[in-house]
């Protein structure tokens, strides 16, 4: 009978990792920016890039930072949700428009909606290596001593937003 | 007629020539110290490769960054420092040795270890076990005819 037990203990501990490990994600990175300062950025606004927008324009409020792009297929997937949410005016979207053409990123938002308080065009992804993107959409929520305190990688669903992004909007004061 | 059509395509085959990329910077040394630092650095997109040999976009605008900042003087050390700082550990293609890989780095030998600990003392217990057993006269002669191959026993 003991001669079972061991392993069937070794099996069930076995068990209990996979049963956890199964319900990861293997391919997401979680980011080193959570509870660190934003980087500092300035850009130029997407609908006027003779102006730029900066980090620190936005101390002071909680914002969020959506990364996104005219050529993202998951970003039409989102993008309704942004849209009402928006609406909500619980807190600033901000959209980083990511490596895109302002002609195809304008028309974009001119066919399914423009969530976006304003947004920025980083031609050229530098903002959002410093912000450690690797994929699109991604989100962030960015409190008003600009630290970041919330990254979502991947497009954002109706229970990432109702249980942790607007609970952590709120909390941050919005 | 197939022979002809053959001709005519292998003549056709020897102008073409496919473009070669065109290296990036016109300094091999800067080049080869850009691939240096690349293939120490996960390409975050396709997850087994390193940025020196994924085409990912994202790769790419990393090696052009690499490149950037080692004209401006950074240290290789300096440069991983930045990717580390931005996209976490998970970025260094071989994971640093710190008391949180411990497990991941250890455990296979770890694994192996207690593997031939748990068969050293399977054998000793058994050998142990068999030499401790004692025959009774009835058992050793039993087992004497088994090999000599008398009636009792087959041959």
């Amino acid at each position: 009978m003991k001669k079972f037990l061991i392993p069937l203990a070794i099996f069930l501990v076995l068990i209990g990792f996979l049963a956890v490990g199964l319900g990861l994600d293997p391919r997401e990175v979680p980011s080193p920016l959570i509870n660190k300062p934003a980087p500092m950025f300035s850009l130029p606004l997407l609908d006027a890039p003779d102006q730029q927008l900066t980090a620190q324009d936005l101390r002071g409020k909680v914002w969020i930072l959506n990364v996104w792009a005219s050529w993202c297929a998951a970003c039409r997937i989102e993008h309704p949700l942004l849209v009402e949410f928006s609406k909500m005016g619980v807190a600033p979207i901000y959209g980083l428009n990511y490596k895109d053409k302002p002609d195809d990123a304008i028309g974009w938002l001119a066919k399914f909606g423009d969530p976006y308080t304003r947004s920025l065009s980083d031609r050229e992804g530098l903002v959002g290596i410093d912000f450690g993107v690797y994929g699109v959409p991604e989100t962030f929520v960015i409190d008003k001593q600009g630290v970041i305190r919330f990254k979502q990688i991947g497009p954002v669903t109706p229970e990432v937003l109702r249980d942790e992004i607007i609970p952590l909007v709120r909390k941050l004061g919005a | 007629m197939p022979i002809t059509v053959a001709a005519l395509l292998t003549a056709l085959a020897m102008l073409a020539h496919g473009k070669e990329a065109l290296p990036a910077s016109s300094d091999p040394a800067l080049e080869a110290r850009v691939l240096g630092i690349a293939e120490e650095l996960r390409c975050l997109v396709c997850q087994n490769e390193t940025i020196a040999a994924s085409h990912a976009d994202l790769a790419v605008d990393l090696r052009k960054q690499i490149r950037v900042q080692l004209q401006a003087g950074q240290t290789q050390q300096q440069i991983l420092d930045f990717m580390v700082e931005r996209y976490g550990d998970f970025v260094l293609y071989r994971p640093p040795f710190q008391a949180r890989t411990l497990l991941l780095w250890l455990g296979p030998f770890a694994l192996l270890a207690i593997a031939v600990a748990v068969l050293v003392v399977n054998v000793r217990r058994r050998r142990r076990s068999a030499l401790a057993q004692e025959w009774s006269p009835a058992q050793s002669q039993r087992a004497r005819a088994l090999l000599d191959g008398d009636a009792a026993g087959r041959p």
